[in-house]
């Protein structure tokens, strides 16, 4: 059980996508232009993310090495189109807003990123969690970058007034270069308050698995080579 | 400039110049200008001006304060900065404008990338920019005109209106604080160029294809291209500010001859395109930044072989 948290607490903090792996940008940067759009976009990702990480998992004794991003990507695009058709059904303007990024989450790094470094090496049940962990950071981190713009681009968040009316909205912040301000200042922010990040190397652990990692500085590479 | 000892190959002449030298000329150029800002659109202009001004040196120092770097206040470079955001507001600007733009073009573009000399655009016009796309209605409250408020020549002319030669040459029209009159701009050129702080060489490019191809473009879409028309291009919006104080940043145009050419015929180019075909009525400003971002790529394919490599052969 504890193996569980563990897991949550890695995607939600100790290896949040966003934050700390940087992986999937492009929705990060693109959807986020208010709260309720980041939020939706999180927890759409963090459905198609346990779901393709539980059936990875099952399956990664029967997935051949050769054609696993093919197999990957058909599981992943078949969890996409599910949540894309009942979105459309239930939450029709969260569906308008978001548009062809919901599509685009089959080729969401973190999605694959996980089923390749996680869910194919792991059993499902710490696996389906990993994934819930990864999504629910995923999720934090878009609701985060999505108020914040929206506060200081709309005066709003989650559309409801925070800013007094003699705000004036700088409108930058809902446009593309205020996602690349907001996410370089959030990211700099926990840099100084010494939380993991990614250029804080300080708590943020890779497993020990050197061979497909680029830091040829990192102390525990010396290590495992020396085994 | 630093006090670093220089290990360089002779000559060991030096000139004379400073960092400071040459923030101090161009703030005596720009001071025309601004003045003729102040006298037409009256105290309010100086107000935004010395706002822009204290802002921007006000951020230069509380930013080395907080992370123990060398104070470098005092090369002017901030207060150059501060003088050009202004000149390129409206008088009619709200205090917190040119506060926000200051902090803007010094923390975001200057700063944050490494100080003076390391910033990849003109950071007055990054921060007219960012004000421009964050707040549209605020920066364009056209300013009054002995009591009259009217819209900028370039607006009007889009409208068919063409202004009088005169009231462009001189600046009694409606438009920012600096952009305005011609006659004080010329002057602070013609101070720069003798005191050989900027060569006239991007000035002369950019105006030069900036008047060309507002031609092309006019006939291209069946408009009514005369002298007149040609001139009202020229003279008005902030081409003429644009190509004395802002293109020639140092920093941010390219070093080599052939390199500056090119670099100002882009801007002359991406300015009258924006004019003739844009949604906004004036270009310059992106026009300058977008080539502020190629000069890298420019000076990189107009670099000088070293002296004594074989034609054709990998320097």
């Amino acid at each position: 059980m504890s193996k569980v948290f563990e897991r949550l607490y890695n995607g939600i903090i100790k290896e949040n996508p966003t934050f700390v792996l940087m992986l999937g940008m492009c929705p990060t940067l693109a959807v986020t232009t208010g709260a309720m759009n980041g939020l939706g976009m999180g927890l759409s990702t963090c459905a198609v993310l346990m779901m393709s990480n539980l059936m990875i998992s099952l399956l990664r004794r029967f997935i051949p090495e050769r054609v696993r991003m093919p197999a990957y990507i058909v599981v992943v695009a078949s969890f996409v189109t599910v949540v894309e058709l009942l979105m459309q059904a239930y939450v029709r303007s969260l569906y308008a807003s978001l548009g062809l990024y919901i599509p685009l989450i089959v080729v969401n790094c973190i999605i694959l990123g996980r089923a390749e470094s996680y869910a194919s090496k792991n059993p499902p049940l710490v696996s389906f969690f990993d994934g819930v962990g990864m999504g629910l950071g995923f999720t934090l981190a878009l609701t985060v970058i999505g108020a914040v713009r929206e506060l200081l681009g709309a005066g709003t968040v989650f559309g409801f007034r925070v800013m007094p009316q003699s705000f004036t909205p700088i409108s930058i912040m809902v446009l593309a270069p205020g996602a690349f301000f907001v996410l370089a200042c959030l990211t700099a922010l926990q840099n100084k308050l010494g939380a993991p990040s990614a250029t804080n190397k300080k708590g943020f652990t890779c497993d020990g698995r050197c061979s497909g990692c680029m830091d040829k500085s990192c102390s525990m590479r010396e290590e495992s080579d020396k085994e | 400039m630093s006090k670093l000892y220089n290990v360089s190959l002779s000559p060991h002449i030096r000139a004379k110049d400073t960092t400071m030298s040459i923030m101090l000329d161009v703030i005596i150029a720009l001071i025309p200008a601004l003045a003729v800002g102040v006298y037409v659109y009256g105290l309010r202009a100086l107000w935004v001006i010395a706002l822009s001004v204290l802002s921007c040196v006000a951020c230069e120092y509380i930013y080395e304060k907080l992370l123990k770097l060398p104070n470098t206040i005092g090369d002017l470079s901030a207060v150059v900065t501060g003088l050009i955001l202004a000149m390129n507001l409206y008088s009619t600007a709200p205090w917190w404008l040119p506060v926000l733009g200051g902090a803007f073009a010094i923390i975001v573009v200057k700063m944050l990338y490494g100080g003076l000399g390391q910033n990849f655009m003109n950071p007055a016009l990054a921060a007219r920019c960012f004000l421009l796309i964050s707040f549209p209605t605020i920066m364009t409250v056209y300013p009054t005109v002995d009591g009259v408020s009217s819209a900028t020549p370039l607006a009007l002319l889009r409208e068919g209106t063409l202004t009088d030669f005169g009231t462009l040459f001189l600046g009694t029209h409606s438009g920012t604080i600096g952009e305005t009159s011609c006659a004080a701009i010329l002057i602070g050129a013609v101070y720069l160029i003798v005191k050989r702080v900027i060569s006239p060489r991007i000035p002369l490019c950019m105006i030069g294809s900036a008047a060309v191809f507002v031609a092309i473009f006019g006939l291209a879409k069946g408009q009514d291209v005369g002298v007149s028309f040609i001139m009202t291009h020229i003279l008005s919006g902030g081409l003429m500010a644009g190509a004395v104080f802002m293109a020639t940043d140092y920093v941010t145009s390219p070093v080599t001859k052939w390199g500056q050419v090119i670099f100002a015929v882009l801007i002359g180019f991406l300015s009258a395109f924006i004019r003739m075909y844009g949604g906004s009525t004036e270009g310059v400003s992106y026009a300058i930044i977008i080539a502020n971002l190629l000069t890298p790529l420019i000076e990189k394919a107009t670099s000088p072989k070293p002296f004594g490599t074989e034609r054709g052969a990998k320097a």
